[in-house]
């Protein structure tokens, strides 16, 4: 399992260098090019979201990005510095289009900001074992 | 850092191209987005190539402002080369119907890559808005 974690200012123009980072790992991990584009969305949208939130506060601090691929899952972690229970910056349409795309997404507020944590399959258990056995030495 | 400005047909370029980004906002465009406007008959088109996001869609917000001032309340607008569509982007071309709609106007997309009209199937706005594989079939159909 690696992680890869990108911090950023929360400036609109780093939306597009999340996204980039995010889909460069969803290629690596084998993802198909439809799921490719699905990541780049819905990272870029969980990434406006907490840019919204930061400058609504005036926060300079950074947005984090973290990225683990496991050996099943690429699991995404979008995390702002907002406070818990603050409104939604944009009513509901960069949220709502994370949850149109991705099955797996939580939202959690926190007392040290909000996660908003994607994730995506990669193989299966079973896929995963027989990829292992496949490559096993004789 | 050597500046660099390209879009792969994946719209998705490996390199960060920050410099380029910066020399082209001195200039007055974004690299990751540019914008061409032309009549047809009464109609205006404006065509938007490269990636419209929370970063670059208020410049094509402003356009379409621009065009409204200028009383053009029939637009089409050509996202035949958009790459990339966020919900921002969304946003601004529901803005944009609404203006038009305020003088009786129309506005219609042109756009036939699933990948970008998927965002408009998620939230619903494929009701919303008339949508045309090309710029030929939506001239062609009336406002």
């Amino acid at each position: 399992m690696a992680t890869v974690e990108l911090r950023f200012s929360p400036l609109t123009s780093h939306v597009r260098t999340a996204r980039i980072v995010a889909a460069s790992l969803a290629r690596q991990v084998g993802l198909g090019e439809e799921t490719v584009d699905e990541v780049r969305l819905a990272v870029g949208e969980a990434c406006a979201r907490a840019v919204a939130i930061h400058e609504a506060l005036g926060l300079e601090t950074p947005i984090v990005l973290k990225i683990d691929d496991g050996p099943y899952t690429l699991a995404v972690d979008v995390c702002d510095c907002g406070e818990a229970g603050a409104p939604e910056p944009h009513p509901g349409l960069g949220l709502a289009v994370v949850t149109g795309l991705v099955d797996d997404v939580v939202v959690e507020r926190g007392p040290g900001g909000n996660h908003v944590r994607m994730v995506w399959p990669v193989l299966t258990p079973i896929e995963a074992h027989r990829e292992e056995l496949a490559t096993r030495p004789v | 850092m050597r500046a660099v400005s390209h879009r792969d047909p994946t719209g998705m370029p490996e390199s960060l191209s920050g410099g380029d980004i910066a020399a082209e906002e001195r200039k007055g465009t974004l690299v990751d987005l540019s914008l061409e406007t032309r009549t047809v008959g009464d109609r205006t088109v404006l065509a938007v190539a490269g990636e419209i996001d929370v970063y670059t869609a208020p410049k094509l917000r402003e356009q379409i402002v621009a065009l409204v001032d200028e009383g053009r309340y029939d637009l089409i607008i050509d996202m035949s080369a958009v790459d990339f569509l966020d919900s921002t982007g969304l946003g601004v071309l529901v803005g944009g119907l609404k203006r038009v709609r305020a003088h009786d106007g129309a506005l219609a997309l042109v756009c036939a890559e699933e990948r970008i009209l998927k965002i408009f199937r998620i939230t619903g706005l494929t009701k919303v808005f008339p949508i045309h594989a090309t710029v030929d079939e939506a001239v062609a159909t009336a406002g």
